[in-house]
């Protein structure tokens, strides 16, 4: 990951944000004790993906070193849920909930129109950053299905066709 | 603060004369996740700024509440006389609803707005009500106060099933309490609390942990959310009684990060308690120390089973193992651990302020007491219900639920998710249980329950299930990880038209190894939407398989659209309609339908008023 010693660093390019995670990682009762460390774990990623969108190499190392935890340990958590992303996410999320209540109502077809439209798979970030597009399981706002959520924004009943409509309000 | 138990019935006291001066009318405004995405926000501040213009604040009152169950009709709102104690509810509430409403201010209809009949009753503190199937004691706080003002939770008896464990029980007549209420998981696999309760407080331990398992990924599945949202000092006070019964004084709530606003309710609820000595040091007063922390899931459905829970809370991947030893044994940390579902804590207290016996009377032998339900799928009243073990499929579909969504004909209704399975018309009159649900081939699961009328092709449904669990397969064991990937592939040739006879044999076959043979619940469960619904639709496989048809024309490979020249005018709103512009053809001339780019999505055939499209 430090190939280019010469290369700016995730954490020296924003150190507001890296400012904070140490503030976060410095609140935590850390110690010797690896088995207990271990436990914040995945409190520290969930803090650190929603400083910096995402969990990047560096930091990812940062928070093994301060947990004194393997990289390895730290990625393994991290490819396990997939809450966690190492990718930096487009600037509007798209979400499609294809849990059963929307799937019985036709969110595949919601969701295979987002894919054709923008042109890219689930989980996946177009080229030009612009979207992120995901499929989910279910929000629970089953009386509005089929769901989708651009940015936390909430498309109720969907259809195929509003599809386009919603990426010309992403512009 | 509250430093003893006089203390705290001095407050209870003091809060509800409080309450005697209160405002006349009290307005409930549902403001859980769904209420809110349904526009519930701009509706509360028109009534907050025409209270303030009409200065009714001495006379209204306005209370923000979770989720009251009604989903098919937000925004609602629920118009309270508190000198009557007669209500009414409203739904479908648009921001020009509000002067109306207003304007009336009585627990009477609003023309012009809609109004919903209640159809739920609170057995704890009311008597069953001669029509109402519904009955509400998990939910008995959601929906009716405010969950972030500690008070109301008191108003409501609150912390008053932890003030009478500790000042009249021992953790030996608590568990006996429970064991004998026949309190049974709510999470799915039915197993009685009280002995769960009864193995931890066995163990010789100094340290013991209570985990509550939140971790809802059932998809369709929101009772526990809503619980969270609405009510989370039941869960919280539930959690302080277990403690002491087993003898541990740190509980964790394992939380999907999902859940944005049922995490930040619980926060606001454990600052309150602690600062009020209702939770941590010296619990009003007795010497007995209980704290709870919030721990957050990452997206894996797998950590709802509780060995995967707790390797998840432990910061490793969520995998499960073996068991024996059993969490109650070596949980947390190898530590004794009892991990409980959200609404079965919640059904807790009540059955510590009104007794085992009282909990016992309602619903069935072998299954005491309610159950929450997220109804949804193809129903008009999609919502959280709660009814009573043993109330038949039939009174809640087409009761509570309201029948099928634009009359179409019940097919199957799929509960328990992706561990459940289907359940026919012809069993519609089964009264559920633990035990029925399990005898159909489906199970309680956490409670979702799917609606599917006569356009949903149950194939299809099995692979969208299977899916989902291959998804969410932990990798660990042989048959889950490599069983599950393998009948998807089958479901997908089947799905395809591509299937033989063969493949459905082969495929009954690995269903049984996958069950008989995975290491955990998630694996051992995922055959059922499968085996369920090739038991109960074995017909539809084989027009599958043989006819290469699907009659609910869902699979897309399977349909074929076509532009009947002789009936097709030319008015070319198809081809306007058509999402990937593949019909084609000059005004008023018969249009044509390019297969190769075809996506089968149907817009076509529904927009066309000539009846000039087929759908084979």
């Amino acid at each position: 990951m430090c190939e280019n010693s010469s290369k700016i660093t995730v954490l020296e390019k924003y150190p507001d944000k890296t400012k904070s995670l140490n503030e976060f990682l410095n609140s935590l009762p850390l110690g010797a004790d690896i088995k207990s460390n271990r436990g914040f774990l995945i409190s520290c990623l969930h803090k650190a993906q929603s400083i910096f969108g995402y969990l990047p190499d560096e930091v990812q190392l940062l928070i093994a070193e301060r947990l004194r935890l393997t990289l390895s340990d730290v990625y393994g958590v991290i490819s396990f849920y997939s809450f966690f992303t190492t990718q930096p996410p487009g600037r509007n999320k798209i979400n499609v909930c294809l849990g059963t209540a929307c799937f019985v109502k036709g969110a595949d077809k919601i969701f295979a129109e987002f894919e054709k439209q923008i042109g890219i798979k689930d989980g996946a970030t177009s080229k030009d950053m612009k979207y992120s597009l995901s499929s989910i399981r279910c929000v629970g706002a089953c009386s509005l299905a089929p769901v989708v959520t651009v940015n936390d924004k909430v498309y109720a009943k969907m259809t195929p066709l509003r599809v386009r409509e919603i990426l010309k309000e992403c512009e | 603060m509250i430093n003893s138990f006089e203390d705290f019935t001095e407050y209870s006291a003091s809060v509800k004369e409080k309450s005697l001066n209160k405002p006349e009318i009290n307005i409930l405004v549902s403001l859980g996740t769904c209420g809110i995405a349904a526009g519930t926000l701009p509706v509360q501040e028109e009534f907050i700024s025409q209270i303030k213009e009409r200065e009714l604040s001495s006379k209204v009152e306005l209370t923000d509440v979770g989720c009251m169950g009604i989903c098919y009709c937000e925004p609602s709102i629920e118009l309270i006389n508190r000198k009557t104690g007669k209500s009414i509810i409203y739904g479908n509430v648009k921001r020009d609803d509000v002067s109306l409403i207003l304007d009336c201010l009585t627990e009477k209809d609003v023309k012009g707005v809609d109004v919903i009949k209640k159809s739920w009753y609170y057995p704890e503190t009311e008597d069953a009500t001669a029509g109402l199937l519904q009955a509400k004691i998990a939910l008995r706080n959601t929906g009716r106060i405010n969950p972030e003002i500690l008070e109301e939770y008191i108003f409501n008896s609150g912390y008053q099933a932890l003030a009478k464990v500790l000042s009249s029980m021992t953790p030996k007549s608590i568990i006996q309490e429970v064991l004998q209420s026949g309190l049974r998981g709510r999470g799915g696999g039915g197993f009685p609390t009280g002995k769960k309760w009864d193995f931890a407080a066995a163990q010789k331990n100094e340290t013991k942990f209570v985990i509550c398992n939140a971790d809802e990924g059932d998809p369709g599945a929101f009772m526990d959310r809503a619980v969270l949202e609405g009510d989370p000092h039941s869960v919280l006070e539930a959690m302080a009684i277990a403690g002491f019964a087993i003898g541990s004084h740190k509980g964790f709530i394992y939380i999907r990060a999902e859940y944005p606003l049922a995490i930040k309710r619980l926060q606001i609820a454990i600052k309150q308690s602690t600062e009020f000595g209702l939770l941590g040091k010296n619990i009003m007063g007795f010497g007995f120390d209980f704290e709870i922390e919030l721990r957050y899931g990452a997206g894996a459905f797998v950590c709802g089973e509780e060995t995967a829970l707790i390797h998840s809370i432990e910061g490793l991947r969520g995998m499960p193992t073996t068991r024996p030893p059993f969490p109650a044994v070596a949980g947390l940390w190898e530590k004794p651990t009892i991990v409980n579902n959200v609404e079965t804590f919640a059904n807790v207290c009540a059955i510590i302020r009104k007794g085992a016996q009282w909990y016992k009377s309602i619903g069935t032998e072998t299954s005491a007491g309610t159950k929450v339900f997220a109804l949804a799928g193809k129903i008009n009243k999609v919502g959280l219900i709660e009814v009573p073990m043993g109330t038949n499929l039939r009174d809640i579909i087409y009761d509570v639920g309201g029948g099928i969504f634009d009359g179409k004909e019940f097919k199957a209704v799929q509960t328990g998710g992706p561990s459940g399975g289907c359940i026919t018309k012809d069993y519609l009159d089964t009264p559920i249980d633990y035990e029925t649900l399990k005898s159909l081939g489906s199970m309680m699961g956490s409670g979702g329950m799917i609606v599917m009328d006569e356009d949903d092709c149950m194939v299809n449904v099995a692979k969208f299930f299977l899916d989902f669990t291959v998804d969410e397969s932990c990798g660990k064991c042989t048959p889950c990880r490599i069983g599950g990937k393998h009948m998807y592939a089958i479901l997908d040739k089947i799905t395809k038209g591509r299937a033989s006879d063969k493949d459905l044999e082969t495929l009954r076959e690995l269903c049984q190894t996958v069950k008989s043979s995975s290491l955990c619940g998630l694996g051992m469960t995922c055959p059922n939407p499968v085996l369920s619904t090739m038991k109960y639709f074995e017909n539809e496989y084989r027009e599958h398989v043989a006819d290469k048809k699907c009659k609910a024309h869902k699979c897309p490979d399977l349909i074929t659209y076509l532009i009947d020249i002789g009936k097709c005018i030319g008015c070319s709103v198809c081809a306007k309609k058509c999402p990937v512009q593949c019909i084609s053809g000059k005004l008023k001339e018969p249009h044509k339908i390019d297969q190769s780019k075809c996506i089968k999505c149907g817009e076509c055939f529904m927009a066309c008023k000539f009846a000039a499209i087929s759908r084979n």
